[in-house]
């Protein structure tokens, strides 16, 4: 292991810790830090399994979910690495079964009856979008301004005449949700 | 939605992490401890004559075996209820559980004439403790998975079954001070059986509940 990589552990659990007192500008640096080498694990994982890259955004966002809500099992004695790695290949292989137990028509067979896919930003997921349109109105619109528009928790309080408190409370069960569905749908 | 705006979305949600997983285990695990003492004090209590039986050797050593299958169930649970989680040296404690009933056997076969050994094994109390130990191991068992859910395991059915350890752990411990029957013979037969009885209830259990 070289020194550079161990300085990238140090700044990680160091953002991650940060991350954990509340500083959400830590967190967002780590999160955007993770994610290409996300991607580039879950593509390896899929790539072995012969799986096509189609869903490796989906699965990084689950991912990225999922390290967020289950952020208390990291342990802030260890390094943060193994433990993202861990999670990032739990999730590719649930991915992978989900994938296997409805892959009933493969998709190349009928590539040609279906209409061609519009060009798309390969970081748009499209898991996401469809599950948070099975959130209620009020979660789905605090998860979108604080998320697509980049508003802050005190503007989208304002706009939406809440709490500060209450859009926190409900952008948390907004992303709780996310993923509780993310893991019961088929798709 | 772009993977940046979903992660500025987890960004802003600052809610506080709560307790360590270790702890937060050890704490709902002690409740469904006390839950099941408290059925266990209430509904059968210590056998009559205990204080005589712990002046014997047979009747406190029945507690070692069960007392470190609930440490090192516990201790595992919380390492597996990490997603990079290895039993590491839970798995050793477990082991030392199973090494001193065995070594007690060998004592015990060594100190009894062959003629007792079918009487001493069949014991008196077999189908109680094949229905007791499972019956006070539903509360910690309980307890156990519902700690392990608030954990992120990658091995479900594992962590389910040594869930199930741990809480028969329990429930053998509080079993053995009301079971009459004391030798090794016994021990080593009937509660490996109660127990294996919860942990495959837990490993069942785990495959359903302990995904996320």
């Amino acid at each position: 292991m070289t020194s550079g990589r161990e300085t990238t552990e140090e700044i990680w659990t160091g953002w991650m810790r940060a991350a954990i007192a509340g500083d959400g500008r830590a967190y967002r640096d780590l999160l955007e830090a993770l994610t290409p080498r996300l991607r580039v694990l879950v593509g390896r994982t899929l790539a072995k399994s012969g799986a096509p890259r189609a869903d490796l955004e989906d699965i990084v966002q689950e991912t990225l979910l999922a390290l967020h809500l289950k952020r208390h099992t990291w342990d802030p004695g260890q390094p943060l690495a193994p433990w993202v790695w861990a999670i990032a290949r739990n999730k590719t292989i649930d991915a992978l079964r989900r994938r296997g137990r409805r892959a009933e028509v493969d998709v190349a067979d009928v590539a040609d009856l279906l209409p061609a896919e519009p060009e798309r930003d390969p970081t748009e997921g499209r898991d996401v979008e469809r599950l948070l349109g099975e959130l209620g109105e009020r979660q789905r619109d605090i998860v979108r301004a604080i998320g697509v528009e980049d508003r802050s928790v005190r503007e989208t309080a304002e706009r939406l005449g809440m709490s500060e408190g209450a859009v926190r409370v409900a952008l948390h069960r907004g992303l709780k949700t996310l993923a509780e569905r993310w893991r019961r749908s088929a798709s | 939605m772009k993977t940046e705006d979903l992660i500025a979305a987890i960004a802003a949600d600052t809610a506080s992490v709560g307790p360590s997983i270790g702890r937060r285990t050890v704490a709902v695990l002690a409740l469904g401890a006390v839950i099941a003492a408290l059925v266990f004090a209430g509904l059968l209590g210590p056998r009559p004559d205990w204080r005589a039986a712990v002046e014997t050797v047979r009747f406190p050593f029945k507690f070692l075996p069960t007392l470190l299958l609930a440490v090192g169930g516990i201790g595992a649970l919380v390492r597996l209820s990490r997603p990079e989680g290895r039993i590491g040296v839970w798995g050793g404690v477990l082991g030392l559980a199973a090494g001193l009933l065995g070594a007690s056997v060998v004592v015990e076969l060594t100190v009894e004439p062959p003629s007792r050994w079918a009487t001493l094994m069949i014991g008196h109390n077999a189908l109680h403790c094949l229905a007791l130990t499972p019956f006070l191991s539903i509360a910690p068992l309980a307890a156990a998975l519902l700690a392990a859910r608030h954990g992120a395991t990658t091995r479900p059915r594992l962590t389910g079954l040594v869930a199930g350890l741990a809480a028969a752990g329990v429930g053998a411990t509080l079993y053995a001070m009301n079971c009459t029957d004391d030798s090794p013979l016994f021990v080593a037969l009937w509660y490996p059986l109660a127990v294996a009885i919860v942990a495959v209830v837990g490993a069942r259990l785990g495959r359903r509940l302990l995904v996320w």
